[in-house]
């Protein structure tokens, strides 16, 4: 049987999320991108998104994607229970994006949100920001932006659990 | 001797929803998970590209023996927002009598490799018999039948009741007019009562109130103003224009002075009370169309829910037929 | 040929008889019971050790198809049926296609039943022409054709002018009417019980006044015109009551029920299932109680099996749509049975109510054991488990809402007229 234990807890997470934010800063610096606007993918993507939209001090309401029915396995696994209304409250058309998810691993979610975002109209750039960025890529999907890089065997997982207090949960073979 | 298990058809093995024909042998949760995922769908519209591509390259087929253009444009969009293609048949009811069964007309459109029916027919029960006779992976969506079962419907008012309700616990819903032919006052009662209202009534003329209607679990009102007293919900339903010739009424002047719905009437309900009306609307007959136009009415509402209900309802059966297991 | 059936039990209502007794048999009649008669040599004997010996039922109401849709059956199909199910006496309905209403038909069924010999078919014939209601029949001609009785079979008649000339007309000729009660405004195009179920599925209804109201006028007018009426599968609490004061009133009025209406209720439809739509329709558990008592203190004094036998198509439809009736000779005995089981009656009078019950209303001299007498037997293991498979049914029509019911007592063998028609354990046309 699998077990879990904490990996990270709150503090050290708050501590990568303002390395994140600064480094963010600075990427979009050199982008020359002045107004970016945060959209976060449901649900630990919006927690980390949310976080970061207040230290980017981004004047757009926060976007919110809930990917369930753009994922390439829908048919396959089929409606989250918790599936959550996708909510962005701007005109995304030629805006610079930066998407923020907790996790990437194998890059289908990335994909799903992209193909979601575009559904709302056609940014102009879109970067992205990871809070983990493990191994098991099954796409050519980079983030920009990453938090921690965290080589792990494919039989593991990585898990954000919030939104108050955040915390990291590492599964594996027990 | 077999115990019979009515209702267990529409379900899969691990409690998800494989067919929806009626609301009767459901969960609130169940319930309550359909308008929570309506939610997710009800947002779309206001999007550049009103579609997800859930659904991309599955067949769904509009099977239609009785004629309602509007039903089944609300099923076809809410298919073509889940990417899905849409067959439409209209069988008229000549065609089956020319010797075509029910059943041959099945088989031929499942050898169109369509997962999923959407049943419209004239005849209580069709919709039942048409999903224990279709194949494994098949899905049947009861898009009314006879007297019997209009689900979709009565969940999108369900889903604009929670929009301006919220909690379902302290409701009090009546359902005025003609309840002994309604699919949808029959679905809409069952739901009601799944969802945890305080009072269901009806209310009608004796002779459009089934004789049995307390089993249902209603309460029943001859009188719209006893009916209507402190209601927070009024859902007035069609009349049928025939059942003056079927002696069910004497006039439908006499209908509107009993049981149309006015201003007037209205008035002791609650103050915040909500009107519905599953359409079409005959004004004059079933209400006044200062009513039917004015501030308490959600009618209009309730058209643009159909179809993120009845996206949510295709969404959540096509799943259950792929089994298959969890990816990261 | 001589038979000696030995060591059975016998039961027969009708002379009271309920002991171990033997039967002997030569030819076609019974010549001995208990000790074989002087000089009697059995060429052959049949063990009936455990076995309940009763006459070959009367069943007073079974539409045999013939002539008509062979899909749906044919005599041949549908006495192999009812031998199966003990039967040897099979009252037909008039609703064959053509209709049983000149001489030509109700000689035709009879002449091939006869050369089937496997039951004992009688005809009905109708009380109008071609069913319609409207032109009375040639009553006098059917009844020298071998008509026992006429009847409406399940045609309404088109207003009680008609329905008054008919009983009338019957009268003079002394034949009995079997009038199926029903008012076909009131019934409205119903497929199910006007209650809680059709109510719930949505289902139009048939309100049990549709019953009543046909068996008060049906009553008034037995009375008016001095007819003999039967009611053919009375549904309701209400008509049994109508029945047993018309009886305590002298009139000479009489019923049946089917076996299945003392058994299923307005539950068993379900979720729509077509098997359990029947014509009356099924009514409630309180309809049912009082079918009961009507059939326990006598009021109603046969069961009748009510058979109608359909093809499967007929019964692949949304449940309005499809044919009504139960196939049903061969679980009369078992659903009579059952009724044992279930305190509602004594085996002894479960089975006057399926042999000289039926035969009495229709003064028939079949349904007993006597010397004499036809030798029309049906042996039956009032110990035997079996489960009723619907797909197995000898009958053409497949169409039983009893599958997967189990039951106690089975026909074992069933004789007609002295000959071996049904046997359980081998196939009955090797004898």
């Amino acid at each position: 049987m699998s077990e879990s234990h904490i990996f990270m807890q709150h503090e050290a997470i708050m501590d990568l999320v303002d390395d994140m934010a600064r480094s963010l800063r600075q990427r979009l610096r050199e982008r020359g991108i002045e107004r970016p606007a945060v959209v976060g993918i449901h649900t630990g993507g919006a927690w980390i998104a949310e976080r970061l939209h207040r230290q980017l001090e981004s004047p757009d309401p926060l976007g919110l994607l809930d990917i369930s029915f753009y994922r390439d396995d829908f048919t396959r696994i089929g409606v989250n229970p918790q599936v959550r209304p996708s909510r962005i409250d701007f005109d995304l058309e030629d805006r610079d994006i930066v998407l923020v998810d907790d996790v990437i691993q194998s890059g289908r979610t990335i994909r799903a949100a992209m193909n979601e975002l575009f559904d709302f109209g056609r940014p102009s750039t879109i970067t992205l920001a990871c809070l983990i960025e493990r191994s098991g890529r099954q796409l050519p999907i980079q983030p920009d932006v990453v938090g921690l890089r965290l080589p792990l065997p494919d039989d593991e997982h990585i898990r954000l659990t919030g939104p108050e207090p955040l915390t990291l949960l590492r599964t594996g073979r027990g | 001797m077999a115990s019979k298990t009515p209702h267990d058809i529409q379900l899969g093995p691990d409690g998800q929803l494989r067919h929806f024909l009626t609301i009767e042998g459901l969960s609130r949760d169940l319930l309550t998970r359909i308008l929570d995922i309506a939610e997710s769908f009800a947002a779309l519209p206001g999007r550049p590209v009103k579609k997800v591509p859930a659904l991309r390259g599955r067949i769904i087929t509009n099977l239609f023996f009785e004629n309602s253009t509007r039903t089944r444009t609300t099923f076809e969009l809410a298919a073509k927002r889940l990417s899905a293609d849409v067959l439409n048949f209209n069988v008229s009811t000549s065609a089956t009598s020319k010797g075509e069964t029910l059943l041959d007309t099945l088989r031929n459109i499942e050898a169109m490799h369509s997962e999923m029916f959407v049943v419209r027919h004239s005849q209580s029960g069709a919709a039942h018999f048409i999903a224990r006779h279709a194949a494994p992976g098949v899905s049947v969506i009861n898009a009314g039948d006879g007297r019997h079962a209009h689900p979709t419907q009565a969940m999108l008012d369900m889903f604009t009741i929670r929009k301006h309700k919220g909690d379902f616990t302290p409701l009090r819903v009546a359902i005025v007019g003609d309840v002994l032919h309604s699919r949808v006052a029959r679905s809409q009662i069952l739901a009601l009562n799944t969802l945890g209202v305080t009072e269901v009534r009806v209310v009608g003329p004796r002779t459009l109130i089934p004789t049995e209607a307390r089993a249902l679990g209603v309460h029943v009102h001859h009188d719209l103003e006893s009916g209507l007293r402190d209601v927070d919900v009024i859902i007035m339903l069609r009349l049928q224009k025939e059942r003056m010739a079927g002696a069910l009424l004497p006039s439908e002047e006499e209908y509107f002075r009993l049981y149309g719905l006015t201003n007037e009437r209205l008035a002791v309900a609650k103050p915040d009370a909500i009107v519905m009306h599953p359409g079409p609307m005959n004004r004059g007959v079933e209400m006044d169309s200062e009513v039917a136009d004015g501030p308490r009415s959600v009618i209009l509402q309730q058209v643009s829910y159909g179809i993120a209900v009845r996206m949510a309802v295709m969404s959540m059966c096509m799943q259950t037929h792929a089994g298959g297991g969890e990816t990261a | 040929m001589n038979i000696s059936i030995l060591n059975g039990h016998l039961i027969d209502p009708a002379s009271g008889i309920d002991q171990p007794m033997d039967v002997h048999i030569h030819g076609q009649q019974i010549v001995g019971l208990g000790r074989p008669p002087e000089g009697f040599e059995a060429h052959h004997t049949l063990d009936a050790g455990g076995l309940v010996i009763c006459p070959g039922l009367v069943d007073i109401s079974a539409s045999l198809r013939e002539p008509g849709p062979s899909a749906k059956g044919t005599l041949e199909t549908e006495t192999r049926a009812a031998a199966r199910g003990g039967i040897t006496t099979l009252v037909c309905t008039p609703d064959t296609d053509p209709v049983i209403d000149t001489p030509a038909v109700a000689e035709l069924i009879q002449r091939t039943a006869r050369k089937l010999r496997r039951a004992r078919v009688l005809v009905t014939g109708a009380l109008t022409q071609g069913l319609d209601g409207q032109q009375l029949s040639n009553m006098a001609a059917l009844q020298t054709a071998g008509c026992v009785a006429l009847g409406n079979a399940r045609a309404p008649l088109g207003n009680t002018l008609v329905e008054r000339r008919a009983l009338e007309y019957a009268a003079t000729f002394g034949m009995t009417v079997i009038l199926r009660p029903e008012d076909p405004h009131l019934r409205a195009g119903g497929c199910a019980h006007e209650g809680a179920v059709a109510t719930r599925l949505g289902l139009p209804g048939i309100p049990s006044a549709a019953e009543t109201v046909a068996v008060a006028r049906d009553l008034a007018l037995a009375e008016h015109t001095g007819a003999r009426i039967h009611f053919h599968a009375l549904s309701t609490a209400g008509a049994a009551r109508q029945l047993r004061e018309a009886q305590a009133a002298r009139l000479p009025v009489s019923a049946d029920v089917a076996a299945h209406q003392l058994h299923l209720t307005e539950m068993d439809i379900g979720d729509f299932d077509a098997n359990c739509h029947v014509s009356p329709p099924l009514r409630t558990l309180a309809d049912r109680e009082a079918l009961r008592r009507a059939v326990a203190d006598g009021t109603i004094a046969a069961i009748c099996s009510d058979h109608q036998p359909h093809e499967s198509d007929a019964k692949e439809a949304p449940f309005p749509e499809t044919a009504p009736g139960i196939s049903g000779l061969e679980t009369l005995l078992a659903l009579t049975l059952r009724l044992v089981d279930e305190g509602v009656l004594s085996l002894s009078e479960a089975i006057a109510r399926v042999t000289c019950g039926p035969a009495g209303l229709l003064d028939l001299p079949y349904g007993r054991i006597q010397v004499g007498g036809p030798a029309d037997l049906c042996l039956f293991d009032p110990e035997a488990h079996w489960t009723l498979d619907s797909a197995a049914l000898l009958s053409e029509g497949h169409n039983s809402p009893l599958d997967g019911w189990e039951f106690r007592g089975e026909v074992v063998h069933t004789l007609f007229n002295g000959r071996l028609v049904y046997s359980r354990d081998r196939n009955p046309d090797d004898s």
